[in-house]
């Protein structure tokens, strides 16, 4: 039975700490823009759609289903080696954008694309400042 | 006002290394500009052009090859859009030449990849220890796991079969066998790359390129004085470039930067797809030559399958696809577009032997940079001898 990826805590700048500190009270959190209701992801500190500043953050439902994935069988770096297979994936959030990620809780060979997902959160050690709280991945709904 | 027709390639040059723990990387570079151009017939002295990028090469990188060659170039471009760069640096120095900023441009390549141990498919993927490599980094994602998730979703939506990939693999391979200077040389069948281990699934290790050291050197000027150089020149008729990344979370992975770039390039060259004798494709995996000749406009999107089956991109059909076995067979230190201009321009000139495209009059060249299905760069040029 392979380890499951051991996930770190993550470093952040204060356009991408609202995703992060959503993360450590277990939210999906995206921006939308109050100005043309854009929806986007990753985290910036104004709407690229409309160049307004007016952003605002939410809680995404954390549902969504695998646009893509893939088995990794080879990974050089320590952290990843033993973990080994493991699903990488894009999900597509039912809000619209896709995260990478990764898909747990069954098999690798049952993951495939269509297939509903919902968000769960690792715990990871850090403070604020220093790194997110936990990691997002996502497993069968 | 197009460059179209008023720039030309007058010479190139390939390393022939595949291993060289014993070169530097700029040591490289100045043997592939000494190759360049002495095939054109120039010497160093008439350079007043320079243009190169490297994994290595920081921020100043190019003004440091310029001392390493003791050069004192009128225009400097150091511009790094990962593997595709050298394909872009051609019509940079096409737009500079045309505009009289410089009249003899070198472009330059070098590294020791494959001495360095570099394992660029699996071991360096995973993004930065910064804010914005945060939203990878946990993940695992490898260069090729990314590459991979491009081909899964290619197969989901249109059926598309590792079969067809491993095509690719087989016709690059067959091309190799023919070059005395590719890395690897043993024919493969379909069969075997279905038959080699999962790297990260749906791609076999003989879907991924091989890691290589080695160089490559270009050189640029304008048509009127490539006229009386050495070799006889090949004009550049058509470029265009394009970036494709994560958008604002929508992206679409199937279409990537060739479609741009591509549209540009025939448009300005005013040449159709049939017009194409081959191509020098990108081929960092047969997921990328795959996408890029269906992105290119060479089939729709969803064909690119079927496209390749039946011998089509085989020299000796209708579209032979990197006849000197690419970077899945021949080379590929780390960036490969260099290599993609080179063989475009020994192909036109006719200068082939056993992997001589017969009766070549225009090549279409594409690089990829980066990494498809997280962010990349294309650049797309369209060549021609003088028949074309
Ligand atoms: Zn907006």
């Amino acid at each position: 039975m392979p380890k499951e990826i051991e996930y770190t805590a993550q470093p952040y700048d204060w356009e991408t700490r609202a995703y992060w500190e959503g993360c450590g009270r277990h939210e999906l959190v995206l921006q939308r823009c109050r100005d043309c209701g854009a929806v986007q992801h990753r985290p910036r500190a104004l709407c690229v759609s409309c160049l307004s500043d007016a952003i605002e953050h939410f809680a995404a439902s954390g549902r969504g289903t695998v646009h893509t994935f893939t088995v990794t069988n080879q990974n050089g770096l320590p952290a990843f080696r033993e973990a080994c297979p493991y699903v990488l994936a894009y999900v597509a959030l039912d809000e619209g954008p896709q995260l990478m990620t990764n898909i747990v809780g069954c098999e690798p060979a049952e993951v495939e694309i269509g297939m509903r997902v919902v968000v769960e959160f690792c715990d990871v050690e850090g403070e604020a400042g220093e790194g997110a709280a936990a990691v997002p991945r996502f497993r069968p709904a | 006002m197009s460059v179209s027709g008023k720039v030309a390639i007058a010479g190139v040059y390939e390393h022939p290394a595949r291993w060289a723990p014993n070169k530097t990387e700029n040591q490289i570079m100045a043997e592939c500009a000494r190759g360049a151009l002495d095939d054109a017939g120039l010497a160093l002295s008439d350079v007043d052009g320079l243009f190169a990028a490297g994994i290595g090469m920081g921020i100043m990188g190019v003004v440091n090859l310029a001392e390493y060659l003791n050069l004192k170039p009128d225009y400097l471009d150091g511009t790094n859009i990962g593997g595709s760069s050298f394909v872009a640096h051609v019509s940079h120095a096409a737009a500079a030449i045309h505009a009289g900023m410089c009249e003899v441009a070198l472009v330059l390549y070098g590294s020791t990849a494959a001495s360095n141990a570099m394992a660029i498919g699996t071991g360096m993927g995973s993004g930065g220890r910064d804010p914005h490599g945060a939203f990878v980094g946990p993940y695992g994602m490898t260069t090729v796991g990314s590459y991979a998730m491009v081909a899964q979703r290619h197969m989901n939506t249109y059926g598309t079969k590792s079969e067809q990939l491993a095509q690719i693999a087989a016709a690059t391979r067959f091309h190799a066998s023919l070059n005395p200077q590719a890395k690897m040389r043993d024919p493969i069948e379909v069969e075997d790359v279905l038959a080699s281990r999962v790297i990260s699934s749906p791609l076999h290790l003989l879907d991924c390129c091989i890691i290589s050291d080695g160089g490559g050197a270009v050189v640029v000027t304008s048509v009127a004085r490539a006229k009386d150089l050495a070799k006889k020149p090949v004009i550049v008729q058509g470029c265009g470039e394009a970036v494709c990344h994560q958008e604002v979370g929508t992206p679409d992975l199937l279409t990537v930067a060739a479609k741009q770039s591509g549209e540009k390039a025939f448009r300005m060259a005013g040449l159709a797809r049939e017009d194409v004798d081959f191509c020098t494709i990108y081929d960092s995996f047969t997921i990328t030559v795959l996408v890029t000749l269906e992105c290119l406009g060479f089939c729709k999107p969803g064909e690119g399958g079927s496209f390749v089956e039946d011998g089509r991109i085989r020299l000796g059909g209708a579209l032979p696809v990197n006849p000197d076995g690419g970077g899945l067979s021949s080379n590929h230190p780390g960036m490969r577009g260099i290599f993609l201009v080179i063989e475009a321009v020994r192909q036109l000139r006719g200068e082939c032997d056993g992997r001589q495209v017969e009766d070549a009059k225009i090549a279409c060249v594409h690089g990829t940079g980066g990494i498809l299905g997280v962010s990349h760069s294309g650049a797309t040029l369209l060549l021609a001898n003088e028949a074309g």
